[in-house]
């Protein structure tokens, strides 16, 4: 694809490295102390139990949170005020009352993109994940696959390096999970990393070529998804695998 | 209770014929409130988003400030607008006591600061949601203000009602700064009040039904609005 060659011309963004990073709010430590690097490449799928920190890593990695100590440091710096070369996709996607075109065009005006292009863009990214038909309809009034397939098609317009997802398919029935996870694969195959938190195994093992096991904010075990689904090292997360921790 | 019902009567008669004077009484009134919310949301909405989605010191003072003005009392504003542009006032060289322009200004006041605090608290509570979105699109604060009253605009049509009544509804500071000339700058509200204490209530139950009308039928017309768009666009 040629289009991708405007915002990759520039040196790449990843890796990612964190190094000792802390975060804390109030008396309370979220994250404990992660040091990590991210590459280009393989799907890195976070899980742990409920407070584990994975979100709040998530957020910090995507910039939304500064950490409390310790530094992120990515390859090659975004541009202030530039468009963005990462994105991210949320358990609960926030979508404009626009039409689902509209919403998909407004992400690529922030990004810069010019106003002729915009349209065909959206129209592309949208047919991507199978709401060519939708267009003209309003983002609001879709159904909850469809709002998150729309906020993929977002995503995808505007081709970023690096796509961070917190449990995409949280509050998703299985139909419109599984539809999430091809758009998913398919972003991978267009040659984004992608980042995902999620606290389905099933999703883990399909989507994920590396796990990282966060527990009570550190990073207890990291390992590629087979081996770490049959047999982790971690007695964390042989208990969790296990069920024991709650999840 | 026949005097009121014959006034009542009279003051059918007055509106079905299309009285003249009560006309120009009514078309000066609505074009001085709906230039002052005009103006003032030209002024308040955006100065709404903008304390919303921006974080600086003395925020809260501000909000609190802001929320205060809402229950300006009229006569005060009337009462200041009267003496800045009084002959021997600041702006007294502007000549436009006692004339429309002294009204939508004092109006304008009065609203803006209702436009400005009932904007910020919806844009305040939609930023909440939209936050961590629009940044990680790369949304700046000065882009996000524009984008989230575009979202917010069926909201923002009550708020901006909200505004539009008040300020046809008020009487004193149009009083006080419009001198309630006849044919000049006598409104709905300073003819009534008028017309009551000379003992003409046909006019003043007159211009009393299309007060009421007016402030219902636009009331009525925003609610379809807005119940129509939040179905189309959820």
């Amino acid at each position: 694809m040629t289009d991708h060659v405007d915002i990759r011309a520039a040196a790449p963004l990843l890796p990612l490295c964190l190094k000792d990073v802390v975060f804390e709010v109030g008396p309370r430590r979220i994250i404990d102390g992660i040091s990590m690097r991210l590459d280009a490449g393989p799907r890195t799928v976070i899980i742990g139990p409920n407070g584990a920190g994975k979100s709040v890593l998530l957020r910090l990695c995507h910039g939304l949170l500064g950490p409390t100590a310790g530094s992120i440091t990515w390859n090659a710096s975004e541009v202030a005020g530039g468009p963005r070369r990462q994105a991210m996709v949320f358990q609960r996607p926030v979508l404009l009352r626009r039409s689902a075109l509209g919403n998909v065009t407004y992400a690529l005006k922030l990004a810069g993109v010019p106003f002729g292009q915009r349209e065909e863009r959206a129209m592309e990214a949208l047919r991507k994940v199978g709401l060519g038909g939708l267009g003209r309809h309003s983002a609001r009034v879709l159904s909850g696959g469809e709002q998150q397939r729309l906020a993929l098609a977002r995503v995808w317009a505007l081709h970023p390096e690096v796509l961070f997802l917190d449990e995409p398919t949280a509050s998703l029935d299985p139909g419109a999970t599984h539809e999430i996870e091809n758009v998913i694969a398919a972003l991978h195959g267009a040659g984004t990393k992608i980042v995902l938190v999620t606290h389905n195994l099933g999703q883990a093992h399909r989507l994920g070529d590396e796990i990282l096991f966060l527990h009570q904010g550190r990073l207890a075990e990291r390992a590629p998804a087979d081996r770490f689904l049959k047999h982790p090292t971690s007695s964390e997360a042989a208990k969790f695998l296990e069920g024991e921790l709650p999840w | 209770m026949n005097s009121v019902a014959e006034a009542a009567g009279q003051a059918f008669a007055l509106v079905a014929t299309a009285d003249p004077k009560l006309v120009d009484i009514v078309l000066l009134s609505l074009r001085i409130s709906l230039s002052a919310v005009l103006i003032g949301c030209v002024i308040g909405l955006p100065l709404g988003a903008a304390i919303a989605v921006n974080e600086f010191r003395g925020r809260r003072a501000v909000i609190v400030i802001l929320n205060g003005l809402m229950g300006l009392p009229s006569v005060v504003v009337g009462l200041v607008v009267y003496l800045l542009l009084s002959r021997a006032g600041p702006l007294g060289s502007w000549g436009i006591l006692f004339t429309p322009t002294a009204m939508v200004i004092a109006q304008t006041i009065l609203i803006t600061p209702t436009l400005a605090a009932l904007s910020r608290q919806v844009v305040d509570d939609a930023w909440a949601e939209y936050r961590e979105q629009l940044r990680s699109l790369g949304e700046t604060k000065l882009g996000a203000a524009p984008t989230l009253l575009w979202d917010l605009r069926f909201s923002l049509v009550t708020i901006v009602l909200a505004g539009f009544g008040r300020a046809a509804s008020e009487v004193g500071a149009v009083m006080i700064v419009g001198g309630n000339i006849d044919g000049v700058t006598r409104v709905m509200t300073t003819a009534i009040a008028l017309e009551t204490s000379k003992g003409d209530l046909p006019l003043a139950l007159g211009l009393g039904f299309i007060l009421l009308f007016i402030v219902l039928a636009l009331n009525a017309g925003a609610y379809v609005v807005k119940e129509t768009a939040q179905r189309r666009y959820g």
